[in-house]
Order: C-alpha cells, then structure tokens, then sequence
C-alpha cells in the first residue's frame, strides 16, 4: 500500500490550450494543467481513490475551463444514475472550491477514458468519497491562479487579493474585476506549486454541506429532455433486438429467419457467438435482428426458430439449489474469520439457539433497460450508452472488436437508473458487434423489460445459518455463522466456489460483536447463472440474516432487541480484524486509519434512529417497530420501521426513521432522497424481490411477476437524520449503505406486530 | 393511413397499424421523453394524454390515435412550467429521473381531472407508475404542492 508515502511533489505546467478540453473552451479561456502525482500537500486524509484503477486526478485541466464571460465549464467524468454525485455533487465540490458562481456554472458530460479522467466506475458508493479531496484541490489550484492574474494585472501584491464569488477583489482598494476577465492572463502564468495551495476555510463554503445545490439535469428531466441510453437517436440509425440463449453458458445450434425476414421493416438477421465462463462481460450467444425501427426488430424476433444448445447449465434449478445451500451449512465450512473457540464454546453452552436465513437471486430492474447505439466508420468506432463505468467499457469493447483503445469512443448517457447492471457493458459489446453489420449506419440494441429480467447479472443467493451459544447467566458467548453463496468472481475468473475477499467484506466476516467465541466459515457453492453487483451487494443478505438473528436471540431471552443489538456491538472501540481473518480485511479498500470500524459510530446510530422512531412507545394491535443496523461502505446506518399488518395480512408502512453517519456530509439534501429511495429498495426486496430458476432459465418475465413496491405500498414517511461532522471526518459511502438494514428492521417489525418471524425472502404471501 | 395529432401537430403514419403509439413517438417522431419501460403497461414511463386521458403509450396501437390528439412530456407545457413540473423542481423529486415524465404526465391528467385529490386518491391514481429510485414520497409531496398551486 502506499497510502503514506510522501508523494508530496507536485509539477505544475503551463499548457497550450489545444487538444484540451476540445471545442469546450471559448478565444482567450483558461485552461489550467496541473501533474500532481501525490499532491499529499493538502488532503488531509488517505482514501483508497489512489488505489482504483488509475486511480483519482486533481488536475484542473481535465476538469475545469472558464471562459472569457466567465461561463465555468467542469467536466463530470463519472456516470450519472441518479444519486446526483457525478453531475451534480462532484462538480459543485470543484465549483466551491474555485469560489465560482454556480448559477455560472455548466457541466459536459466527459468520454470514457480512464487515462485522462482517472476512474470512472462508479459504483461501490465511491464518487464522493474519493473525489472530495481531489476536486477540491482542483479548485483551489484554479483558483489561486485566478488570484495570481489579477495581481499582476492591477501591479499590486497576490496577498492583498481574493478570490471572492466569481470575482477578484483587490482588498485595500475594494477594485473587482470578473473571473472571466483574468482567465487569459491566468493561463500564461507559471503555475503555483501545492504548497501554496489556500484550501478554503469550511466556513466559507457556499455549497460543500449545504444541500442547496439542486439536481443538474432536474429541468431536462421535468421536460422530457434528459436523454438516457434507450433515447440515443442517430442520423440512419438501425434498431436491433437480440433473442439470446435462455440458458447462461448456452449456444446457438441453427436459427431460421424466413419468417423474420418477411416482416416489413426487418433488414437484416445475425448470430452473435457466446462466451465460455468466465465470460466477463461479452455477450450471451443469440440472433439479432436489424430493423428501421424497435417494433419491427421486436416482431422479427417472434418470428425467428432458433435450436438452442442449453449448455452446462441447464438444470440449475432455484428450489433444488436452497436445498443444497442449506445442506452446505449443516457441516464444516471453510473457515474465514475466527477468534477464541466457537465449536468448544457452543459445546459448553447453556443454551445454543440456532437460526437459518435465504435471500434469493435479485433482478436490478432499472426503469431504463440496457441500450446502447454504436457506428462503426473508417475502423473507429463510437459508442453512445448508460454506462457505469464508461473506460472500463471503453476498454471492453476495444478489445473484443481487436480495435485500439484510441479508436473507441465512449458518449456515456444519463443513466435511467444503474444498481450495478450498467456496471456491466455486455449490451454496449452487442452494439459494438452489430456495428459491423450495418454497412456504416448506427445500430441501436434496444433491451425489453423481458430481456432484462431473463439476462441480467444477478445479485447472489445466500443461505446463512447461525448458531449462537449462551451462558448460565443468558449472555452470548459463542457465535458462529456459515454462509454459502454463489461468487461474484465466477463472472470474471475461474469459479472460487466460496465468496472473495471483497465479498466476506460485504458484511460476512466483519460484523463488529464483541463476542469472545466468533467464527465464520463459508460452504462450497458453484455458480450457474451470471452473478453481479446489485446495490449494495452480499450487505443484503448478510444483514437480513445477522440483524433478524439478534432479534431472535432478544425474543428467545425476553429483552429488547435495541439493547441486546447495543450489547452485542459493545462498548465504544475500533475494530481491529487483522488477526481473526483469514483472508486480509477489504474495509471497502479503504485504509483502516481513515475509515476504521468504530463502534461508537455505530452505537450512535442506533441510539439515534430508536430516539428519533420514538423507540418503546406503545401502538396499537397490528403494529410494531423493528430496528437493524448495518456498517457497510464505510457508512453506519440504522433504521427503524413501522409496520401495520391487519387481520388478512395486508403489510403496510407508515414509517421509517433511518439515521446515517456517512462522515461529512456534503450534499445532506441528496443524501435524504437516497436513502427515502434506498427504503423502497429495501421494502421492494423484501416483499417481492425473487429471481427464480427452472430448467437454467429465469421464470420472471416482467412486472407482473417481478414486482417493484408501488407508491400506495411505500413507506408513507421515510425520516432520514444525517449524523453532523465536520469536513475532517472522511466522506463516506452514501448510494448503497441505505438499502442492507431495511429488510431485517422490516421483518424484525412485522413479527412485533404478528408474532410471525420470515426467515426466507421475499415475504411474498408468506403473511396470509 | 393514420392522421394523429401529436402537440398540436397534424402527424401521418403509414406504418403497421398495429404498432403501439410509444415506438411511433420514440422512434419516428424522436420525442423520446416518453420513455419505454416494460412495454405491458404494467410501469407508466410511456404515459401519455389521449384526448386529455392518461394512457400507457405501449399499450395503445396506431390504428386506435386516428383523428385523436395526443400530448406528450414535450408538448404538456411549451416553458416546461407546468405546475406539476413546477412542483417536481421545487421538491426536488427525481433520483435518475427516467420515469418522472411519465410520473408527471399521470399527475398532470389527475389534477385536470380532480384539482385537490386527497392523499388516497394521489396514491391510488399514481400506483400505475413505477419508480425504482423509490422516489414515492417525494412523489406525493409534489402533488400536493402542485394541487395547491406549487
């Protein structure tokens, strides 16, 4: 790791301004470009940003120009799905920073590529977190050179100015002049080194912690001109749809397109290879058809017959699988965390109360299903999409095709919601083929509602079973947990069998008790369908059962589960993993010195949201309160759900409080709308989240039979209380960490009010 | 031959009687704000006003639109300041925003219909559109701003 070299030098130079932020920058703009391989100099604390494939920027000239009528431009590199960070909270960092007027301000969307903009996937509740400081410091540096223009031009000393709202400010005299005014001159100035960079004081910012930024794009979403993936128009472009193998890992046998081919609009029919696992993410074997417009290609498509080879995967089968993760848990796994003596503890118990849990395979279900368009022209190609990570992609597709990185671009669209499916680019590689076949003309693969429920990459299927031992005094001496789930790794590497190590960091082998008897193992489970990120990842499972179980335990002893949680969790300390693990502590690569496991953080949120949900109040027959929490992205969250369950079953929620500690805070009004969202994620997975197997294939097909929560089943209320720090304390994740606690504080709730505990997800009519 | 109105346009359509008006106004006419989500009706993203009525775009064919007007998120407001869109700004509603014009394509109909439904029939009126953000609460706030003039 290199977290605490002193990389400190900072070469600062003076560039042309051609080839920089090309066609952006107006006659006489500042383009400012800065190489700062460390720049330790002024961030205060170590992220893990360094760490990511090439790794955080804070170059100015990647992502800020300014014109000479003082229109800033920055450049938002990261994709936009809807938590407001990459368009809107990321550049207002920056916009801060350089004391711009964000009414001023303008955002361009940066191409996929990771050499220049850093990384860009975006996902794993990172965006803010690793690029706080770096923007930040991009801002800055800009800044003062603004300061340094003007106080050249006016004669006087640089100490005597300030940049100040847009303007320069001469302070003994009061003269001002604009920042477009000065941008030329800033430009032609040698460029200070980083330890003269001036961070701004916090209590100077305008927008940083405030909340008063709105969304970037909210007027163009109003009006129907935000323009998503599945809106790409092209000049003669093509629409395409792809029947694909119903079965991961199937092939395409023979396929007659006769009928296909007589439907009016239908121009062309092409088989698309498949690819062994791993698979990474090239496409599913099938046949696309290339039509003048979506429904005829869709009506091409019932028209094909196509012979399918179902492959190795063929009888995978959901109901058949529980039963073998169930049976994996009944016996000694492989073990993963462990300290004191589990076995010997739980043998000695005076009671040992043993608990199994199921969270199925879940569908991300993003209201834009995949699209992407690509043209291929002279041997380049262009790729407009919805993409999380638009340079991975980038480099995906450059591949496949045996194309230089240099002749790909990559347009990322708005996103119409991610969850970890456009993580994946399989659907903009299918465009990227298919671009072959087109004679020069664009091709847009259009996804279906069914395309995406029946070939997406799935969130894993978790058995948990635990066993816990107490002692003659009723308290919990031993626990031991064994898990078995499917790897995401078999996507992208031979199949492990057992979780990696950033899976066991997704609440499996770091759920901080102070227990003096812990182990954890994992049983063997291979993988049969395309397992992939979902919002928030292993979290969900791990924390539904961990958090129902210490509510069981609660119910079994006859106390309160808010406290025994609190017991459990222990006094105020920070969790060292380091020697209980087998495999080394992911701590969601971040640095354990910036981001430790504090559980005083997460006592606090605990007492905060059971304060605020008015904990232990009496309610009416048919109603209860539940409580979970979970520490996941760095982020501590508890939430507490009221539920409502009548005489027939019916579950409704008339509220949640949810208290967050995600560090500083740096946008709190979106920060409340993701986690109002994350509650109906929460809720919507718990309810009905389920994708199923018979026969290898995926028995839902759309939301008839993949159903969403729907507004009149929502949550009535959803309170957020955001935990208040200081710019010192490390941003923390915020996308994700809403969605792990919902589900167990939710079950918790029902069985305070039904006495009826659901062990297995989705409830589905188990209240009936 | 289909001769719709389309925002006050006189539009023509030769194609597939039978092909659903969503992919004539997303794919030949690129008014693309309404959006394709499930293409049965069953998540509100192509909703559109049919004569003043919210429908599922998907769900209605060409042949059914002759001679009738249609208006879409484009079309329901020439500023963009509807009240409902007005509202949906004000509360800062959206997350990735991909349903929001159907959302308030739906509530715009509903408040033409009924200027100050209650809370049940906001709920009730809006459960045919999806929202996988989860953006309900909001949502129903900015109905009810929207009922009360923004």
């Amino acid at each position: 790791m290199t977290y605490h070299d002193n990389k400190t030098l900072v070469t600062i130079s003076n560039v042309s301004r051609r080839g920089m932020l090309k066609g952006m920058v107006a006659t006489g703009g500042l383009v400012l470009a800065a190489q700062i391989p460390g720049a330790r100099a002024v961030l205060a604390y170590a992220t893990g940003g360094d760490q990511m494939p090439n790794g955080v920027k804070t170059d100015p000239n990647l992502f800020l120009s300014i014109a000479k009528d003082g229109t800033v431009t920055i450049v938002a590199a990261r994709a936009e799905m809807g938590t407001g960070a990459a368009r809107t909270s990321l550049p207002m960092i920056l916009a801060d920073e350089l004391d711009a007027d964000w009414a001023r301000c303008r955002i361009v969307q940066g191409e996929g590529d990771e050499k220049k903009y850093g990384n860009q996937d975006t996902d794993g509740s990172r965006s803010v977190r690793h690029w706080l400081q770096p923007l930040r410091q991009c801002g800055a540096s800009a800044r003062l050179m603004l300061e340094q223009a003007a106080a050249k031009r006016w004669g006087v000393d640089p100490s005597e100015v300030e940049a100040v709202h847009h303007e320069i400010v001469h302070k003994p005299s009061g003269r001002k002049i604009g920042y477009g005014d000065v941008a030329a001159d800033a430009a032609a100035l040698p460029v200070p080194t980083a330890d003269k960079i001036r961070l701004k004081d916090p209590s100077a910012f305008r927008y940083i912690g405030k909340g008063n930024v709105p969304m970037v794009d909210l007027f163009d979403i109003t009006t129907g001109r935000a323009t998503y993936g599945q809106d790409v128009m092209r000049p003669g472009m093509k629409f395409a749809v792809i029947a694909r193998s119903p079965v991961v890992g199937g092939s395409v046998v023979s396929f007659d397109a006769t009928e296909t081919m007589k439907v009016p609009g239908v121009e062309k029919v092409v088989k698309i290879e498949g690819t062994p696992a791993p698979a990474k993410f090239a496409p599913k074997a099938g046949v696309a058809v290339i039509a003048k417009n979506t429904f005829a290609a869709l009506k091409g498509r019932e028209a094909l017959k196509i012979v399918w080879d179902d492959g190795p995967n063929k009888s995978y089968d959901s109901v058949a699988y529980k039963a073998m993760l169930e049976q994996a848990n009944q016996k000694p796994g492989k073990v993963e965390r462990n300290e004191g003596d589990a076995d010997k503890a739980l043998a000695s118990a005076a009671k040992v109360i043993t608990r199994e849990y199921y969270v199925p395979h879940l569908a991300h279900a993003t209201m834009e299903p995949p699209a992407a368009t690509a043209q291929l022209t002279g041997g380049k190609l262009e790729v407009w999409a919805p993409l999380q990570s638009p340079g991975g992609a980038r480099d995906d597709i450059a591949k496949k095709l045996g194309l230089a990185e240099g002749d790909v671009t990559v347009h990322n669209t708005l996103l119409g919601g991610g969850f970890g499916r456009k993580s994946k680019c399989d659907f903009a590689i299918e465009a990227a083929l298919l671009a072959k076949e087109t004679g020069g003309a664009p091709v847009k693969v259009v996804w279906t509602r069914e395309d995406d429920l029946q070939h997406g990459y799935y969130h894993t299927v978790t058995a948990d079973r635990f066993e816990a031992g107490l002692d003659a005094s009723n308290k919990v001496v031993a626990w031991r947990q064994r898990s078995s789930s499917p790897s995401i790794l078999s996507t992208f590497a031979p199949d492990p069998k057992h979780p990696f190590f950033i899976e066991m960091g997704l609440g499996l082998v770091d759920a901080p008790f102070d227990i003096p008897n812990l182990r954890v193992e994992t049983g063997e489970a291979e993988a049969h369908t395309r397992i992939g990120w979902f919002r928030s990842v292993n979290n969900i499972p791990h924390a539904f059962s961990t958090q129902s179980f210490i509510a069981e335990i609660a119910h079994e002893l006859g106390r309160d589960p808010k406290d025994l949680l609190l017991e459990l969790i222990g006094p105020p300390r920070i969790v060292d993993l380091t020697k209980q693990v087998t495999t080394p502590y992911w701590n969601n690569g971040e640095p354990a010195d910036s981001y430790p496991i504090d559980t005083g953080r997460l006592r606090h949120v605990v007492e905060l949201a059971a304060q605020r949900a008015g904990w232990g109040r009496q309610l009416p027959k048919g109603r209860g309160l539940g409580i979970a929490a979970h520490r996941s992205f760095v982020s501590y969250v508890a939430t507490v759900v009221e539920v409502e369950v009548d005489s027939k079953g019916k579950l409704s929620v008339p509220r949640i409080d949810t208290a967050i500690d995600c560090g500083f805070a740096v946008n709190p009004e979106r920060i409340s709308s993701q986690l109002e969202g994350a509650a109906v994620m929460g809720l919507t997975l718990a309810r009905y989240g389920a994708i199923t197997y018979k026969s290898g294939r995926v028995e839902q097909s759309n939301f008839n039979d993949y159903q969403l929560a729907r507004i009149d089943e929502s949550p009535t209320e959803t309170r957020v209380h955001v935990v208040p720090h200081g710019i010192a304390t490390p941003a923390a994740g915020v996308g994700e960490p809403g969605v792990p606690p919902l589900a167990p504080a939710l079950c918790n709730a029902i069985f305070a009010a039904t006495g009826k505990r659901l062990r297995s997800l989705p409830i589905g009519n188990q209240l009936a | 031959m289909v001769n719709v109105h389309v925002n006050g346009q006189e539009r023509t359509y030769a194609g597939d009687p039978t092909m659903p008006l969503m992919w004539f106004l997303r794919d030949e006419l690129g008014l693309t704000g309404t959006k394709f989500g499930c293409g049965v009706a069953l998540c509100g993203a192509c909703t559109v006003h049919l004569n003043g009525e919210a429908v599922r775009s998907c769900g209605v064919q060409m042949s059914d639109v002759a001679g009738k007007k249609v208006v879409t998120i484009e079309g329901l407001d020439p500023a963009g300041n509807h009240p409902v869109q007005v509202a949906w700004r004000n509360i800062g509603v959206p997350q990735c925003g991909y349903c929001q014009a159907g959302q308030i394509m739906q509530a715009a109909a509903l408040l033409a219909k009924k200027p100050a439904p209650t809370d049940a029939e906001i709920a009730s009126e809006m459960s045919g559109n999806l929202c996988r953000c989860g953006c309900y609460q909001r949502i129903s706030a900015a109905v009810r701003a929207a009922s009360k003039g923004a």
